[in-house]
């Protein structure tokens, strides 16, 4: 498996589902002229991108520009694609800053995401039931999609940015601090905030006893 | 190990970052206090739903508009 050189306690705590092994092969075709090497890439990876660029723009049409965009850039900047970092993260870091862009376009009041915020102390949650071993196996796949793309939406951007970045695309601590020009303690702040905000959201679906 | 203290390091210590002797100390508290295990797990499973939640398939729509874009740009590379 590829894994970038990362302090192994910054790295995410499950194992990559989303890098395969020929991504390398891939890409330095693709760098060769390899077209078709390309497209697999846009094949594998296109899901991925819109769910991203979805989710932090909350808005479909921004969403489908954000992730084009993304993938021709990836295109034209190939050549400089130095393999220092997973090329998915590097497209990532593309789509992220193409989706940035159409959310700060369509929302200018939003602030900005290295902005300090206050985050106050951290407070022992009050909701605390148990959900049982395997809660998302109590609803349909489309409908746990659901439940998780509605409950993403409604963190604060601030907050969306960094969980989708570290938790959904397992980047590193320090990947997602670099992209969004944050911090290290920034992006641990945020995440935490971001990780309790959505366990007390998924709570209301995945405590015992709900119907589902 | 208060249950605030378990709060403020959860991130870290679902990360694996804590050191051995917070983490021990973290375990050691989670050992008596069933309020704090339900936070930790539903915590750590909060992640796992999100990690491992396939996306959705790309609309026919934009995928065609995606694939009609790279083309336009990918013919154009002269490949």
């Amino acid at each position: 498996m590829h894994t970038p050189k990362l302090n192994p306690a910054h790295t995410h705590p499950l194992p990559s589902r989303i890098v395969k092994d020929d991504e390398s092969t891939l890409v330095a075709a693709a760098q060769a002229g390899d077209v078709r090497a390309f497209e697999t890439l846009v094949n594998r990876y296109e899901r991925r991108i819109f769910r991203l660029t979805h989710n932090i723009t909350q808005n479909r049409e921004d969403a489908e520009d954000a992730m084009q965009e993304a993938f021709l850039k990836a295109f034209e900047h190939l050549g400089g694609f130095q393999g220092t970092s997973r090329f998915y993260t590097w497209l990532v870091r593309i789509a992220v800053n193409q989706a940035l862009m159409k959310l700060r376009k369509r929302r200018p009041g939003i602030v900005s995401l290295d902005e300090e915020i206050e985050t106050g102390e951290a407070t022992v949650p009050r909701d605390v039931e148990d959900w049982g071993p395997s809660p998302e196996q109590r609803y349909q796949q489309s409908e746990l999609a659901d439940i998780l793309a509605h409950v993403v939406g409604d963190l604060d951007p601030l907050f969306r940015v960094v969980f989708q970045l570290r938790d959904i695309e397992e980047l590193s601590t320090e990947e997602t601090a670099e992209v969004l020009g944050l911090s290290v303690p920034a992006v641990k702040s945020r995440l935490l905030r971001a990780r309790l905000r959505l366990r007390e959201s998924l709570n209301r679906y995945f405590r015992r006893g709900e119907p589902s | 190990m208060k249950c605030k203290s378990i709060v403020i390091e959860l991130a870290d210590y679902l990360d694996g970052a804590l050191d051995s002797s917070l983490r021990a100390s973290i375990e050691q508290h989670l050992e008596k206090c069933s309020d704090c295990r339900l936070v930790v797990d539903t915590t750590k499973k909060t992640i796992q739903i999100f990690c491992n939640s396939e996306p959705a398939p790309l609309p026919a729509d934009i995928r065609q508009r995606l694939h009609d874009a790279l083309e336009k740009r990918l013919g154009g590379a002269g490949t």
